[in-house]
């Protein structure tokens, strides 16, 4: 991958460019799905949109000093990492990628909400650092399930390389795999049964209580990057590969829409768990997915 | 510059977030606010979203008579929340005190101790009522935004003292 060709994928395609839209939208159907799961009319089309503009034209409270840089910092850092992970999708066969890209987009993956944990200190709100403890113990319980079964389908087809992985004919452990990536969803993307660290009926908004304006903006554009990044991953990894390419590109976009409808079904249909429950959630249920996903994995390999 | 500024206006009139503050209230008029937010009346058709903390805030919803032990809390509320913005007095206890006019322990209307923009009377409004006036203080944002006031920050803010 040359500089031109990976500036073009950050930018345009699958980056900037596309993603940002794409979040916007992909926020509204979610807002909308549960609102008509409510049987309500539910926000108007390009609500996120507007929220953006009106956010990035309201005023900030002054903050001197390190803390007011290091508040500012974190929303860009984390838009920044999500464009990236965006970015390394596999969703066109350009030939693009390179050997371990998979780890890299995990890790990009990881850093949005890192620095929402780091974000909630910074403030020094008693309702940010309450928050960012609960994110932080959510990102540990979830991701031993979320990494197991993504190196699961790395080791399956025996390639850390996106692009290999999404052009390989899909098995039967890697649906095992992406099925407890699923399960990982809705807790990376704080909707409803997981939507303990933002919870405003308990702690005001969490680690973000304290921002505002243009850095709030920064961080709901860095949670619609997320959606993308998330539902992207799976969608790309789940749609078997099409000799046409915009065959491969319809399939992948309506498996992240078929996804986005069903973690707003999700976040409609159910209430908030306590912190304890979730943990046990991901280490004692979901956890079986992610090891059944690896070992098979592994014994086919052996096998093989 | 000036196509930025429409848009920024067209988008303050059709995302108005806003913060629910009891300053005393009976919890009459919190219900019928909850109220509008519900299934039934569903605000959010108008984009109108509740948020949890004031920062995040554009309209600032205040109900009660204004009691004296929650007056700080009002105005520190009111300061918290960022400019351009505008406050919305619930029901007529923050307008008249309403049935508790003479108690010792109010210090209120509310307009006493923060500007307000749009009063919605009633004990309690319904929530259409509600509704609309929150869309007026939408539009009074708008309105706000053409004129060319760069002083955001809540401490810049000066809060005007309004004889009753």
């Amino acid at each position: 991958m040359n500089l031109l060709h990976a500036l073009l994928r950050i930018l345009v395609f699958p980056g900037l460019l596309f993603a940002v839209p794409a979040a916007w939208m992909v926020l509204w159907i979610e807002r909308k799905a549960v609102a008509l799961l409510q049987q309500r009319i539910g926000p108007p089309f390009g609500q996120p949109f507007f929220d953006f503009v009106k956010l990035l034209g309201k005023g900030t409270p002054p903050r001197p000093g390190l803390d007011g840089a290091l508040m500012r910092a974190w929303p860009l850092v984390a838009v920044s990492a999500s464009v990236g992970a965006v970015g390394l999708l596999p969703v066109l066969p350009f030939g693009a990628g390179f050997s371990g890209d998979l780890i890299l987009l995990l890790a990009l993956m990881e850093i949005p909400p890192i620095c929402m944990i780091v974000a909630g200190f910074t403030s020094r709100s008693l309702f940010g650092e309450i928050g960012s403890a609960r994110e932080a113990v959510l990102l540990v319980s979830y991701n031993l399930v979320f990494l197991l079964a993504a190196v699961s389908i790395a080791v399956s087809q025996g390639s850390f390389r996106l692009e290999a992985l999404a052009s390989a004919p899909p098995t039967a452990w890697r649906y095992l795999g992406l099925f407890a990536i699923v399960l990982c969803l809705p807790a990376k993307l704080h909707v409803n049964p997981f939507s303990l660290p933002n919870a405003e009926q308990e702690i005001y908004s969490g680690p973000m209580t304290e921002y505002a304006g243009f850095e709030l903006a920064l961080w709901q554009l860095s949670h619609g990057l997320e959606w993308i990044a998330g539902v992207g991953l799976v969608a790309a990894l789940a749609v078997p590969d099409s000799a046409q390419a915009w065959l491969a590109l319809a399939g992948t976009l309506g498996m992240g829409l078929v996804l986005v409808l069903l973690l707003a079904l999700v976040a409609a249909g159910t209430a908030r768990l306590a912190i304890d429950t979730t943990v046990h959630f991901y280490w004692q249920c979901t956890i079986v997915f992610a090891v059944l996903a690896i070992s098979s994995a592994l014994l086919m390999r052996l096998r093989s | 510059m000036r196509m930025w500024r429409r848009l920024l206006c067209a988008c303050r009139r059709r995302s108005p977030w806003i913060f629910h503050m009891n300053s005393g209230s009976c919890n009459g008029c919190d219900i019928e606010l909850i109220a509008a937010l519900t299934p039934r009346y569903d605000a959010e058709q108008l984009g109108v979203l509740l948020q949890g903390s004031p920062r995040h805030a554009d309209i600032l919803c205040v109900t009660g008579p204004v009691t004296r032990t929650a007056v700080n809390a009002v105005q520190t509320v009111y300061q918290q929340v960022c400019s351009p913005k505008a406050v919305v007095a619930i029901g007529s206890c923050p307008a008249t005190t309403n049935v508790f006019i003479d108690s010792r322990v109010l210090v209120g209307p509310l307009n006493k101790h923060i500007p307000v923009d749009v009063f919605v009377p009633g004990c309690p409004p319904r929530p259409d009522a509600i509704i609309r006036g929150i869309a007026a203080a939408a539009d009074l944002l708008a309105e706000r935004g053409q004129a060319p006031t760069l002083s955001f920050g809540p401490e810049t803010h000066e809060i005007r003292e309004v004889q009753p």
